[in-house]
């Protein structure tokens, strides 16, 4: 390679990159001034990088080419990459200004990094705290990162990273005790007190609130004592690591009281009267803030909720257990209200030593799982099942829609409101990156508007010698008992073989030891999704014989018994890929599918890769041995944001082999006579069939079906 | 030491098994028995089924001829072949005809993984006509009043793939099984292993604890079984925190997320 190149050479070779966003008063030179201090390695390393970032944004380019002299003096070309990658992660969840804040801290990110060695960050550990605080008593909460440490009984906020010990093993530990301590504030009944309403009968509710935890801490501190002496241990260590006694001097009277197994929160209450004069001590290590207002919020709604819900299920026990009415005026007669009643029980496992069984009728009742654990929240949260609880929801008293968050019409998206609720969320492959775009693709299921199934009849009738045919081949591949002969094992002894034997025998020859009979039988068990472009340049004569294609392929699977569904794709720029939905695994070929198969229409682009990632999720969940992917296409991947030349082959090569490792055989039958050129790079070389004439279509399946599954 | 060699129809239990009753399913099983009614004994795994089945076989002196069906389990390994023995061929009974034969209890463990058409072969069995036909012999088998036909199924699975048909459950008397109470499952884990009450209810909570996971990581909690295990090794000196992670959390998953969270759960309890 030869010499550095001049600023003038960079800034012309920057100018290229950044032109949408370079101005007179806005140049490339003071970037190109400083790099061409820098070897002609280093050069074209930084120049190749702010081309690919250019090809997603050139702003982001421009900001990446202004900081990365100083970022060359802080980091290695590795230590680079990953910041390209960090920062560009930023932009592709959350846009351009976030990103370039991001890209702009570059000391804060390094000075994490440097933290991470030792530190512990929490979403490495997220997933093992979730589990835990799930484990200890059944109602699941979630973990996130926030400010302050505190819970308001549905979220833990924990802080992101923690970098207080030395040892990664001693900052999870405290990440541990934070966690416990906050689910002891709601299993140990702290906020069954209103602590915002009893903070205002004090002069200064914020240092009686902290007065209070800090009573508290010494409440719960004892109760975790008892229930987890593990984790009491833990607490201790960690208390002792930062030299911070559990209670000052002066509160060791109040502290026996608040330790005694009966203690409430109305017990630190009462302390909280007496020792509302002293300075607050500092807060332990793990203990946190408490926010009164966020857990009144968060309890709230779940109360509510949870009332909802608990009222509707005895309302369906209720109809469950009632006889059904034998005459007609038994219905007219005013039917008398189920009686519900919940009755205290003795259980050493709850914080207060009891539970509560429901009766009914003075019946005791089991109740399902899923209202066994409405019950359990609501005592969790309220310590009873108060009476007006009990009463079973009357005829149109709830709906169950009320509790159903207020779904947004996914058809939204075409009146511009971008709205990502119910959608599912893909990476997509950026080849220039060498790494996925974090979240990229939202895509949506969508129903085939269905058509009247006329087309499926004349169809059949077209090619009805066709389908005769077609319905033997697949009878023919369709798994029958076979008696295998000559096995050393088997229900049977072979008669012929042993005759065989004993002639062997006669003439001085060995004797065989394959003399049974053993009946083996062929199971099929076989799921394949078969994936139907719908873009636009399917319009006319090719949409028609995808049609007619996937109406043969349906009679011919049906024959064959193999489970099978059908989903159309398409869609327009990554936030608004869709999959129409033609027939689910689940559901039976009926004549609403049909009536859907004569209604898929044409529509808008083929964005492949997110559509292969989520019909292997779907096939992930279909348990059977064998599991095909077919894709009906007449094109490249194709799309109208840049999705389309080689990042487009890529990411649909990727997601291709995303599905192999996930043990699903791709397959692609295409209608494009260029397909030569990139076919066998996506699916490999033996898996695609290019196909002109419609009439081999589902007789090309059955071909690929002796192929994968003998 | 040299193992004892017993026949199948010879296998009487001869020791009380420890086995304590959570309801009434030793009277129904009794008046099942006693009205040739075959039984089917629902649960989730290591909840102690079999350990009922022994219970009740000591209790009726019958012997106890149990296979564990698997998904290679033919209709010819329940009833019996033809082997090839000097030159002739003889006939050899499978476990059921022996059951069939000596009066025995035949306890089929997990019936769901055997394959459907071996299934059907207990129909005539578990119906009033109580016969086994053996078609290879051309003979059917009459049962006697003191045979006895049980199977085992874990309605936990959720593959449809393992459910049992219609056509054979409605045959049967179910009775259904879970995992005790806690106070009793800590007595049986006391009783089984000697370890000291405060322990043994130490364990049934982590017990607990690791049945709130079920379902969102693991597909089942820890059984009783594996209590009992785990006990065994706290009682043979294996630290608590230690005897959990080897005895329940690794026989529980394998996914490294979750081993963790379950370790962690132990290590705060103990």
């Amino acid at each position: 390679m030869s010499g550095p190149l001049t600023s003038a050479e960079i800034e012309e070779r920057l100018d290229e990159f950044l032109d949408p966003v370079l101005s007179s008063r806005r140049t490339a030179s003071e970037p190109a001034r400083l790099l061409a201090d820098f070897d002609r390695a280093m050069q074209e390393f930084v120049l190749r990088w702010t081309g690919i970032i250019a090809s997603s944004n050139a702003e982001m380019a421009y900001q990446f080419a202004s900081h990365v002299p100083r970022a060359l003096g802080l980091m290695d070309e590795a230590g680079i990459e990953a910041w390209i990658i960090y920062f560009m992660d930023v932009y592709d969840k959350t846009g351009l200004y976030p990103a370039a804040q991001a890209l702009q801290e570059l000391d804060a990110y390094t000075q994490a990094l440097n933290q991470k060695a030792t530190g512990l960050p929490l979403e490495e550990v997220q997933g093992i705290l979730e589990t835990f605080v799930r484990g200890l008593n059944g109602r699941a909460m979630k973990i996130e990162a926030g400010q302050d440490i505190y819970t308001d009984t549905e979220t833990l906020y924990l802080p992101g990273m923690l970098s207080r010990f030395a040892a990664r093993a001693d900052n999870f530990r405290l990440y541990k005790a934070m966690v416990a301590h906050q689910w002891a504030q709601t299993w140990f009944g702290t906020w069954r007190l209103n602590l915002g309403e009893a903070a205002t009968k004090f002069a200064d509710p914020v240092r009686a609130i902290r007065l209070f935890h800090s009573l508290e801490t010494v409440r719960l501190d004892a109760c975790i004592a008892r229930e987890l002496p593990g984790m009491y241990r833990d607490m201790c260590a960690l208390r002792q690591a930062h030299v911070q006694p559990l209670t000052p001097d002066n509160w060791t009277d109040l502290a026996t009281r608040l330790q005694t197994s009966g203690a409430t929160v109305h017990d630190s209450l009462d302390c909280l009267h007496k020792v509302y004069s002293d300075p607050a001590p500092d807060p332990i290590c793990y203990q946190g803030v408490l926010l009164p207002e966020r857990v009144e919020q968060a309890m709230a709604l779940r109360r509510e909720r949870d009332k909802n819900a608990f009222r509707t299920a005895l309302a369906k026990l209720a109809e469950e257990r009632k006889p059904a009415p034998e005459r007609e005026e038994a219905t007219t007669e005013t039917a008398e209200e189920p009686g519900f009643t919940a009755q205290s029980l003795p259980d050493p496992d709850m914080p207060e030593g009891f539970t509560f069984e429901l009766l009914l009728d003075g019946q005791p009742i089991t109740p399902p799982d899923d209202v066994q654990s409405v019950m359990d929240s609501i005592i969790q949260d309220l310590g009873e099942i108060p009476d007006d609880y009990l009463v079973a929801a009357g005829d149109g008293g709830y709906h169950m829609e009320s509790d159903a968050k207020t779904e947004r019409d996914p058809t939204d998206v075409w009146k511009g409101t971008y709205h990502e609720d119910g959608a599912f969320l893909y990476n997509e492959w950026d080849h220039e990156r060498q790494h996925y775009r974090k979240n990229w693709c939202v895509l949506r299921e969508l129903d085939v508007h269905p058509q009247a199934p006329e087309f499926v009849a004349h169809t059949l009738s077209k090619y009805s010698g066709l389908v005769k045919v077609l319905r033997r081949t697949f009878e023919a591949l369709r798994g029958e008992d076979k008696l295998l002969k000559k096995q050393p094992y088997g229900d049977d002894v072979d008669i012929d073989a042993l005759v065989e034997a004993y002639a062997d025998n006669a003439s001085g020859l060995e004797m065989s030891e394959r003399l049974f009979t053993k009946l083996h039988k062929l199971e099929r068990n076989i799921a394949v999704m078969f994936m139907v472009d719908m873009s636009g340049s399917t319009k006319g004569w090719i949409n028609e014989a995808e049609r007619e294609a996937l109406v043969l392929l349906a009679e011919s699977l049906e024959t064959l018994g193999d489970r099978y569904a059908i989903y159309g794709f398409s869609g327009m720029t990554r936030k608004r890929c869709e999959l129409y939905r033609i027939k689910r695994f689940d559901e039976p070929y009926t004549d609403m599918v049909r009536a859907r198969i004569s209604g898929i229409t044409p529509q808008d682009y083929t964005r492949m890769g997110v559509t292969i990632r989520h019909l292997s999720k779907l096939l992930n969940g279909v348990d059977a041995r064998t599991k095909l992917l077919i894709t009906l296409s007449d094109g490249k991947p194709d799309d109208y944001d840049g999705y389309r030349g080689t990042y487009g082959i890529e990411d649909t090569r990727k997601a291709l082999i995303e599905a192999k490792r996930d043990g699903i055989h791709p397959f692609c039958i295409t209608i494009d006579t260029e397909a030569r050129e990139y076919l066998p790079h996506m699916y490999g070389a033996v898996n695609y069939v290019l196909v002109d004439d419609v009439r081999k279509l589902p007789l090309k399946v059955s071909d690929i079906y002796r192929r994968l599954t003998s | 030491m040299i193992a004892r060699v017993l026949k199948p129809e010879e296998y009487f239990i001869e020791r009380e098994p420890y086995y304590q009753a959570v309801g009434d399913e030793i009277a129904i099983f009794e008046s099942a028995y006693r009205n040739q009614l075959p039984l089917l004994l629902k649960g989730p795994t290591g909840c102690g089924k079999t350990r009922f089945m022994e219970y009740m076989a000591w209790r009726l002196k019958r012997p106890l001829i149990t296979v564990s069906c698997h998904d290679d389990l033919t209709a010819s390994d329940l009833v019996g072949r033809f082997l090839i023995a000097g030159g002739e061929t003889t006939w050899v009974d499978g476990p059921l005809a022996r059951a069939v034969r000596c009066g025995g209890i035949c306890y089929l463990d997990e019936i769901v993984e055997a394959r459907k058409d071996t299934t059907v072969v207990i129909h005539p069995l578990a119906d009033d006509r109580r016969v086994l036909p053996m078609e290879k012999l051309g003979v059917v088998l009459e049962a006697t009043p003191e045979f006895c036909l049980a199977i085992s199924y874990n309605p936990g699975y959720q593959s449809v793939l393992k459910d049992l048909k219609q056509s054979t459950r409605q045959r049967f008397v179910a009775l259904e099984f879970n995992y005790p109470d806690a106070e009793l499952e800590a007595r049986i884990i006391g009783r089984e292993s000697g370890i000291d009450a405060a322990m043994a209810q130490r364990l049934v909570k982590f017990a607990h604890m690791t049945r709130h996971l079920k379902g969102s990581g693991i597909e089942e909690g820890a059984s009783t079984r594996l209590l009992v295990h785990a006990a065994k090794l706290m009682a043979a000196g294996v630290a608590p925190v230690a005897a959990c992670r080897s005895a329940i959390a690794q026989a529980l998953t394998d996914d490294g997320e979750m081993l963790a969270a379950v370790n962690e759960l132990s290590a705060s309890l103990f």
